[in-house]
């Protein structure tokens, strides 16, 4: 299993830049960002090299941060390579909370990074189907 | 368990003829006020024409206005030189109020205040915690004095200064602490910052919460956070400040001391009076007051007297918890409200932090209500959908409580601005008609 940075953040103008300066200062590399926002308030996910420390380093400036386990798979990055793991959610019924990606270029690989509910269910699931999934450390070695 | 006995528990015929009694001496001290003896020659009011506790409804009542108007000493009853301390009201906007205490005063209210504390098991070996603000304010020498007569050991330690209110409690076992409600709240996110954990860390077991109306929601967030029994203070400085009324170990309703105030409920729109159990304006008779006797001063407050006796076998009748000045009240979408229910909505859900705001505006002609919440990072899962839920949740839960529908805004902890004082958690920016 790998984790997430979660942050809540109210849509106020400057609300990112002040989370991506004090990652910078605290050198810490993101991986992958993405934000989810509803009524006034946003929540932000980050897949970063150092989880517990960024979690650590935002909460004592003041922000509410939370670590989230998420499922890390890792997948040749040509086409198809999504639709195979929807199919395994979609015929055990799996509901897909969150799911975005990244690609590593160099080495032409992908990263789907998914939430879901039926956390450990997923996780055999996608073993059993021969995916390879990536603890934190693995993961942040990429 | 009693400070004093015999007058704590006295019976109501007993309590009726002191309170006569002490009637009739109030209005011949207050005599000498150049307010109320111009006032007892116009109606006719002596000492010997009140012969029941009915007759005081005979007396004019007064007002925060009647107090201004007669700023500074037009309510003065002894010779200047016998006041040893002056009091202000605040919070309120135009001029101030004063109140003028003699040095008998200042020792009949001290010994109010040692009665209440000793009532919810406060004892001369007890370390207590002082964190309201002296000067002016009567919360803080109110409460100071009142210690000091029972004998316990007072830090004075004032209102403010978060860390080193925390560094004076551990360092010097703090057993009880007098705290403003709002700020007591505030102060358990400083706790966690240090790192220390009230129960584990600290030696509190009571808190006496005051000068702001509150709700048994927060009352019980601040038991849970700091470990503590935490009684309910009802005072103002026009009679006195606190001591008036207290809760006793039964945490239900507040005795007020009817040995030393008449209290009467009324209702403000006819000034009537309203059976025990019926919400209404308290209206206070101070009877041991020789520097500067009110009579009959309407309060604001609105509570109800609970017509049931106390099992803890005191007779001073209780009054509930102050739902709020007639003055807080808000009007929007032409309904009342108090911004109280809207604390006692929030503090109920878990995921609301301790501090928020009431926003009033003025839309295409309409009143258009925002509270803005701030959640708890505690409860913060970084699941989107749950804090959807929480704020759908205090949606339906403010509809039901207010019969108008906000809108609401969740927004970070500890971002929303907080007073060290008393808490301003109404901006009303709708337009003024008229
Ligand atoms: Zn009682």
């Amino acid at each position: 299993m790998a984790q997430q940075v979660c942050i809540f953040a109210e849509n106020k103008p400057g609300r990112l830049e002040r989370l991506t300066k004090i990652l910078k200062d605290a050198h810490i590399n993101m991986r992958a960002i993405t934000i989810a926002t509803s009524q006034g308030f946003g929540i932000i996910k980050l897949i970063v090299n150092d989880p517990v420390k960024t979690a650590e380093t935002l909460r004592a400036k003041g922000l509410t941060a939370y670590l989230r386990e998420v499922i890390a798979v890792l997948m040749d990055d040509q086409p198809g390579g999504l639709q195979k793991i929807a199919e395994v959610f979609a015929r055990k019924e799996i509901n897909i909370e969150d799911a975005y990606g990244f690609v590593i270029k160099d080495k032409n690989q992908a990263v789907m990074i998914f939430d879901v509910e039926e956390m450990p269910e997923a996780v055999t699931l996608l073993s059993k189907a021969g995916f390879i999934l990536l603890n934190d450390e693995e993961l942040y070695n990429l | 368990m009693y400070w004093n006995k015999d007058i704590e528990t006295l019976d109501r015929d007993g309590l009726e003829k002191m309170q006569l009694a002490l009637l009739r001496k109030t209005v011949e001290q207050a005599g000498h006020s150049p307010y109320y003896q111009l006032l007892f020659q116009q109606e006719g009011i002596a000492p010997d024409t009140i012969k029941g506790l009915d007759d005081i409804r005979r007396i004019p009542f007064i007002t925060k206005d009647t107090l201004r108007e007669h700023y500074p000493y037009g309510f003065l009853a002894v010779p200047r030189g016998q006041i040893v301390r002056m009091h202000s009201s605040s919070g309120t906007t135009g001029r101030a109020t004063v109140i003028f205490h003699t040095a008998r005063d200042i020792d009949e209210w001290a010994g109010l205040v040692a009665r209440c504390m000793y009532m919810t098991g406060v004892r001369p070996d007890d370390v207590f915690q002082n964190m309201m603000g002296y000067g002016l304010f009567t919360g803080g020498l109110g409460f100071h004095y009142g210690a000091e007569k029972l004998g316990a050991m007072v830090i004075p330690a004032g209102a403010g200064n978060s860390k080193r209110q925390i560094m004076l409690m551990q360092e010097f076992d703090a057993t009880v602490i007098h705290i403003i409600p709002s700020y007591g709240l505030h102060l358990v996110e400083t706790f966690r910052t240090m790192g220390i954990d009230p129960h584990k860390d600290l030696k509190l077991r009571i808190a006496f919460i005051g000068a702001e109306p509150h709700t048994e929601e927060t009352r019980q967030r601040i038991e849970q956070a700091y470990g503590v029994k935490a009684y309910n203070s009802y005072g103002l400085s026009e009679m006195n400040g606190p001591g008036v009324a207290f809760e006793c170990p039964c945490q239900n309703g507040l005795h007020t001391w009817e040995d030393s105030y008449i209290l009467e409920v009324i209702d403000p729109a006819t000034l009537e009076p309203v059976p025990d159990g019926v919400e209404g304006e308290l209206v206070f008779t101070s009877l041991r007051r020789e520097g500067m006797p009110l009579l009959r001063y309407r309060t604001r407050d609105l509570a109800f007297v609970y017509p049931e006796p106390c099992p803890c076998g005191r007779t001073h009748r209780r009054i509930s918890r102050i739902k709020g000045r007639t003055d807080d009240m808000l009007i929007v979408k032409g309904v009342n409200m108090f911004p109280i229910q809207i604390e006692k909505a929030l503090m109920a859900i878990p995921e609301v932090g301790s501090n928020f705001q009431i926003i009033l505006d003025t839309i295409d002609d309409n009143d258009f209500m925002t509270v803005k919440a701030e959640i708890r990072a505690e409860m913060f899962t970084g699941d989107l959908k749950h804090l959807e839920s929480v704020r759908k949740r205090i949606i339906d839960d403010l509809r039901s409580e207010l019969l108008v529908t906000p809108r609401v805004e969740l927004v970070e902890p500890d971002t929303l601005p907080k007073s060290e004082g008393k808490a301003v958690r109404v901006f009303d920016n709708r337009k003024q008609w008229g």
